[in-house]
Parts: structure tokens; sequence; C-alpha cells
């Protein structure tokens, strides 16, 4: 095996000239390693679970070890400063900084290593944090025995380190929102005012998402629909944004600065004025008048007021929909033609029209997926959907909507009365680890039932709110107020989850069994009208989108951030970032601020004009490849090809498609495949440096 | 030092979901047993089946390598096509006169910290349950 090391590493040297990741002095014969390992305390999180001076003294001992410091943080100003000077002071070549997870800081410490005057990426971190202190924290010795290792290990590695130069990419000045509610269209508004061109792809016919459904919003009670449907009709009006509705992402290719993206764009049936123009029929097109809505005779529930309402096979959700376009719905229509007949001149529909596939190139996109409702008819004690007057939150906005199914005024579904005490029930399916609902806190459903409580207070004289809680979670600003205002407006609070609740079948009343945990003493109350505050969930398509973007998800399936708190709206593909409910449940505000801090990191490396590639490529050793060509059907990117050379085939590297994953590497039979900063010889060094390098 | 046997166990793991999962277990503080060291590749795809026999044959007492769930690879398979390969090195354990016990791949994704420390503690268990690598002296003599 050392053999092999040795013959790979001269190999990679001869050919290292000719490529472009690797910068030319690395091809100067290598002197004797000296490496800096830096041992970081991180206050105690590190200091507190090992000793630090046995592990620094350790180090000193390792062959390669030309010097060796610890400090309190090293990420901080000093910490950093101390590296450049002992790159200088002790003529370094490699550093090793034992601290925190190299997905968190060792963008930090490469800036230092360059900073010193070393290529950055002869730079190695050995995570002594995440993966030592925080996980042992009761065990000091393995600790300290753990950071040896890995100090070790990560010497083993500097050692071998190459400079190596980032590829820089120009990026595309054009960006990709996906999800058309208040996050999407609040990201692609900002992204348009900052001169930005912007697709805007959206699988409903018409924009505005969950917000448009909603009648008023907390605390503040400003009607929701006054507050969208501006920023909608900015949308359709922009000219930076195209807005594709009722479309969806087929496939995602490429990488940050030049994503090439297939857009579905479903057959609605209806064209638009523009398509109609394009077509000849100057003047026709859809302009919303209605006239084949009239005439359609197939009846269907309409979705948008969650199946309270009927519309046509031809529709529109709502009168104040963008765009003002109509749809057919090709499951239900029975081609009967009527439409066409009543539509005239304008020539808008077309019955035979097919699914359109649209190829864009975008150089940074953001999802914003939004939420749906979690069926809560799962939870079966609360009888949703098996009886009638157990109705969803999402429900109750649309029958107290002025535009909504009643035009605002509330009745029970059984009898169409106006309920007089109406039960709310909260955390209904969230908080909830029983195995049936979401174990997370939904994080709005607390704020719209207080302001449904007021709704009601307000609208029917005499009408009584219960509200069935675990806890009130008013966190927001002006909330922890708006919750007083409701509880002196006369809505009645009762501490406790309801067990199950029963419907007398004579008057379609619903009996509420619960446990009053602040009076601990069982309770019954008889109510006219049950609101179930239902959990959320990550939408439908959401997985389907997030894997063609190769966004992770949390085990909730809500997608993932590439970190919480230091980089909340980017994921771990650079170039794609998180917008709204997506990453997590989040009432209005926070959706907004989310997107246009999503919007504002989207602008950025559109703005800068171009990115650099981590220069992680495969090169081929060409004097080792037989051309056999199996990592060329292994890889992914389809970045590699054979090539005809001096009478031989070998393998080529197209850089610009190689992400560096290494599967052609992996496999390579004759060894002949050399991955940059994760090399044969530097992954077999590192298992070498563990399990013989070691304290025997 | 205390006299009690500690397992040399290798751990080979993917950054973006399995390295990932197992900061987060740091992050939330999920203790399990400090006897695993980690060398860190972008993808379990770059793992060559060689680096498995060669810890064994250095006389690691047992091999962990673990990546995204399928589905989830960030270089969109490389964790099947690091599958099928350890797949091979396991049914080649067995005739080397190894338990083919001491290698296990898992699939640990950037939000299953608790499942990581698990996942060790797991190994950590099997490999303790077998003792020594058997086969370490083999190299060493060689």
């Amino acid at each position: 095996m050392a053999e092999k090391k040795v013959t790979k590493k001269d190999a990679a040297q001869k050919t290292a000239k000719k490529d472009a990741g690797i910068a030319p002095n690395m091809a100067k014969e290598e002197k004797k390693p000296r490496i800096g390992v830096f041992i970081c305390h991180c206050g105690t999180n590190i200091a507190g679970s090992m000793s630090i001076t046995d592990v620094q003294e350790y180090a000193k001992t390792l062959g390669d070890v030309a010097f060796a410091d610890n400090y309190q943080y090293m990420c901080s100003t000093p910490g950093q400063k101390k590296i450049e000077d002992a790159i200088k002071e002790h003529n370094l070549t490699g550093i090793v900084v034992a601290a925190c997870s190299p997905r968190l800081h060792e963008p930090t410490f490469r800036t230092a290593t360059k900073e010193g005057g070393l290529n950055p990426f002869r730079f190695e971190m050995a995570n002594i944090r995440e993966q030592n202190s925080w996980v042992h924290m009761h065990d000091s010795e393995g600790a300290t025995s753990k950071a040896k290792d890995a100090i070790r290990i990560a010497v083993a590695k500097a050692a071998l380190l190459q400079d190596l130069i980032p590829k820089s990419v120009p990026v595309e000045p054009t960006a990709m929102v996906v999800g058309a509610g208040v996050a999407g269209m609040q990201a692609a508004l900002d992204l348009a005012a900052a001169g930005i061109k912007t697709y805007l792809i959206e699988q409903e016919p018409s924009i505005g998402g969950r917000m448009s459904q909603l009648d008023k919003t907390f605390p503040t009670l400003d009607c929701s629909q006054c507050i969208l449907t501006p920023k909608m009709v900015d949308v359709g009006r922009s000219k930076n944004i195209e807005l594709m509705t009722y479309s969806n992402v087929d496939s995602v290719e490429g990488y940050i600065g030049n994503f090439d993206v297939t857009i579905r764009k479903k057959a609605r049936g209806v064209l638009t004025p523009d398509e109609a123009e394009a077509r000849g029929f100057v003047g026709g097109g859809c302009n919303g008048c209605g006239d084949c809505d009239a005439v359609c005779p197939v009846i269907k529930p309409n979705n948008f007021e969650v199946g309270m309402k009927p519309r046509k096979a031809i529709y529109i959700n709502h009168p104040q929909v963008v765009p003002l376009i109509y749809t057919i719905d090709f499951e239900s229509c029975v081609k009967c033609g009527l439409c066409v007949t009543a539509c005239g001149d304008k020539k808008a529909i077309d019955l035979e029209m097919q699914d359109e596939l649209i190829k864009v190139k975008v150089g940074t996109a953001i999802l914003a997926t939004g939420y749906d409702i979690f069926p809560i008819e799962k939870k079966e004690e609360w009888g949703y959907k098996k009886y009638e007057n157990v109705i969803s939150s999402l429900e109750f906005e649309r029958l107290i909507c002025a535009s909504g199914p009643t035009g605002g005024h509330l009745v029970r579904p059984s009898d169409g009365v106006t309920p007089k005490k109406i039960a709310f029930l909260l955390c209904a399916g969230s908080r909830d680890n029983t195995g049936v609902g979401k174990p997370y806190c939904s994080r709005f459903c607390c704020m719209y039932s207080l302001k449904h409580a007021h709704q009601i207070i307000e609208k029917i004289p005499g009408a009584q709110p219960y509200l069935f809680y675990m806890d009130i979670r008013s966190f927001g600003k002006m909330y922890e107020e708006f919750y007083y205002r409701i509880q002196d407006e006369g809505a009645k609070f009762i501490r406790g989850r309801v067990a199950n609740i029963l419907e007398d079948p004579e008057t379609k009343n619903l009996k509420v069994y619960a446990d009053d945990t602040l009076l601990d003493r069982p309770m019954e109350l008889e109510v006219d009208l049950v609101v179930l505050a239902s959990a959320v969930e990550p939408a439908a398509d959401t997985n389907r989108t997030r894997k063609l973007f190769g966004v992770s998800c949390s085990m909730d399936g809500w997608l993932l951030e590439a970190h919480p708190k230091l980089n909340p709206c980017g994921t771990t593909t650079a170039g794609v970032f998180l917008a709204g409910v997506c990453q997590g449940p989040k009432d209005i505000p926070d959706t907004v601020a989310s997107a246009e801090g999503a919007a504002s990191a989207a602008s950025i490396p559109i703005h800068m004009g171009e990115v650099e590639l981590e220069p992680y490529f495969a090169m081929c050793i060409e004097d080792k490849c037989a051309g056999c060509g199996m990592c060329v059907k292994l890889c992914p990117y389809s970045a590699l090809d054979l090539i005809e050379k001096d009478g031989r085939t070998v393998m080529q590297v197209t850089e610009a498609k190689c992400k560096g994953c290494g599967t052609c590497g992996g496999f390579c039979p004759g060894g002949a495949i050399w991955m940059q900063h994760f090399t044969t010889p530097q992954i077999v060094a590192q298992i070498d440096a563990f399990l013989v390098g070691g304290e025997q | 030092m205390s006299d009690e046997w500690k397992p040399k166990i290798l751990g080979m793991v993917c950054n973006w979901c399995s390295y990932a999962g197992a900061d987060l277990a740091g992050s939330a503080r999920t203790q399990y047993p400090p006897d695993i060291r980690i060398v860190r590749v972008m993808c379990t795809g770059r793992l060559d089946m060689l680096f498995v026999l060669k810890a064994f044959a250095d006389g690691a007492d047992g091999v962990l390598v673990s990546g995204c769930h399928f589905g989830d690879c960030h270089y969109l398979e490389g964790n099947y096509k690091a599958a099928k390969r350890m797949f091979m090195v396991k049914s080649l354990l067995k005739n080397i006169g190894l338990e083919d016990k001491r290698f296990r791949m898992t699939f640990v994704s950037a939000s299953e910290g608790v499942k990581w420390a698990k996942v060790v503690e797991d190994v950590v268990n099997v490999v303790k349950s077998y003792g020594p690598n058997p086969i370490a002296g083999f190299a060493a003599n060689k």
C-alpha cells in the first residue's frame, strides 16, 4: 500500500501542471511537511471535557508537526491571528485546527490560512467538539484519547494536502422562485426590484397561496385580501417577473450560477391574450369574462373554498385571481365544447392543449413550496369528516370570509343555523407524540384561534367561544397583548386536551369531553360547532421538488436549512435558498421576513457575477488509465468521457460538470482517478494514521 | 488508562448527511461511546472497497460506512453505488475469516443525530461482543 501511495502521488505531480485546479507551485518538489496544530478550548465547550494540555503535548510528538498551540476561541480575531503569525514564524506548510465541525468553521480557518500566506486548501480540521467533547461529556479520558487520534488523522491528511485553486464560474443573471404564496411572491418582488429577471413558478392556476384563503390576519386584524391582492397585482405587473402558473418544475441540472431547469407548463386549455396573439388571434385570448363558466355543465367542488362551494370544469378559484385566466380541469371536462362556442371570437379555449416543457437557465433558485393542512380526520376521537359540525380552521376561515361560500355568515354545516357556542381545539394534531399527529408546534394556530374567537364575538351577538389549549404561544410582536384583549372580550380558555367528541344525533350538537387541568377535573361541554386548529405539514409536492434541487429535509419533512442560525435561508446545495413555511411553520410576518432574506441571499451571487466552486474535481492519471470506461458510466453528471490521446484511450474530466463526489475515484480498478482534496493517498494516510500510527 | 479493551472503529461518512447528522448529535449533546474515529469524504461513493479492507488489515476492529438515505444523495446516486460495493465487501469478509458484522453500512440523514448516536452505540456493542480483530496480527507480521 505504501508503494501505491508513492506512485500515485508522483503520477499526479506529473500531470498537475496541466490541471487548472492545482496551483502551479504544487508541481515543485514538496518540502518536508511542517504542520501547525491549533487546539481550540471553545470556552469550556471543548476544554471542559478533555485535557487540552495533554492533547497539545501529544500533537507536538507527531513527526510532521512543527508547532502546536492552543487558544480560548480559535475562530476569534486573536485566534486567527495566531495561525497567520505561526505560518510565517515557523515556516509552516499546512494547518490543522482542532475545534468545532468543518461544516461550521472550515471557511473561517481557510481564510486565516490564506492570510498567513499559504494556499487555503492547506488546511484540515479535526472535529473535537460536535463529534467529541459534546458527545462524550462525562468521559474525559475517552474524549482526550479521541481528540489525539483526530489530530493525528488530520495531521496525516494535512501533510499530503496540495495547493488548489477554486474554479470561478460566471453566474446567469436570472433567478427562479418555486411557489407563489406570500413567501414566493415577496421573494420574487424583491429580486425583481433588485433588477433581476425572475421566473415565478406556481403549480396552482393562480397565485396567492394559503394567505389568499384567509379572512383576517392576527394581531392587527388586517384583511388578508386587502394586504395580499396589491402584491398579487404587482407580481402580475412586474416587468422583471415572468409568472408561470399551473406549472411545476420537471427537472433541474447544473450547479450554482448555472441551473438548467425544465418547467412543465400544464395544459390549462385556455390561452392568455399573448398566447392567442402568438397563434394569430390578435385581440383574442381569455379576458376572464366568465361566459364559459356560465355554460359549463360539469360541477365539481372548489378546493380553494375547501370544497364548500361548487365550481365548473372550467373555472377560476375566486374573482380576484392573478392571472385572470380560466383553467380547464381536464380530469373532469367532458369536452362537450359548449365553452368553445360561448367564448366565440376570442378563441381562448383549446380543448386539445398539451403540457409544454420549457427550459430556462437560472443562476439561483428559491424554494417557497409552503404547507398543507394535516389530515385531521386521522385523529378519530374528534370526529372530523364524521360529524358535520366539526370543521377545520381553514374551513372556518372561508366560512367567516366575506368572499367565502356563505358571504361571511358563519353557519353550521348540518343545518345552516348560526352557532352560538363554539369550541376551538388548539394543538389539533400538533405537539402530538402519539404517532398519529405531528410532534412539533405548528406555531400559528394559537394566534389564529384567538383571532377566530375575536371574530365570533364581533360578528355573532351572544356567541361564546371556548378555547381548549395546552399552552397559548403568543410570542410575536403585539401577540401577548392580543391574547389579553381576547380574554377581556370574554373568550373562555380551558387548559386541557379534548379526549373525545360525541355528536347528539338529533340536534347535531357536539359533546366535548376534556380534562380541565387547571381545576384538575374532567368536564363535559355541549357546543354547536367545533373548530379544529389542525397541524400543518409540508405541501404534498415538497419531497419531489426538494430532491430535484438536492435539498435535504428534516425528519418531519420540512426542508433543511444550511445552518439554523448562521445560514437560515441557505441549503446544502449552493445557490438554492428557502423561503417561508416549506422550511418549518411560520406566521405571515416571519414568512415574509424569511422571503426577503432568501431574496437577498439569492441576489448576492447574481450581483457578484461569478462564484467560486470548491476545486474537488476528479482528474485522470493518464499513465494508469486503462480506458475501460467504467467511470464514464458511473458519473451521475456525465462529466467524464473517453478520448483518444497519444494512440491510447483515456478518460477526460470536464471540470465544469464535475461536482467532486468521487464516485468514479471510489470505483476505478486501476487507481487512475485522483480526487482533489480527497485523494487516495490522503484517505489511506488517514486510515493508517488512526490504526497503525497511534499510541499502541 | 483503564485496562478495559477499547475497540478501534473506523467511521467513513459522507459530508452532507451522516457527518452532518453526527454534528447534530453533538449540538444536541446526545452521548455515545467514544470508540469511533471519523474520516470525512464528500460522498460514500468516493469509498474504494480497498479502504475498508485496508482498515481491517491495519487492525481495525470494526468499520462503519454511513451515507445519505437512498434518494437523498447530494450527488444523486453515490450512496447506491457505495452500497453495492460495500455489499461485496461484506460477503468478502466472511471468506477471509472475519465476522461480517464488524462491517456495517448505514444511512443517517443530516437531521438524524439521535440515530447516529444509536448506530455508533450498536456498532461498538457488536464489535465489543466479537473482541479484537483476529487478522490484525496478519498484517503486522508481513
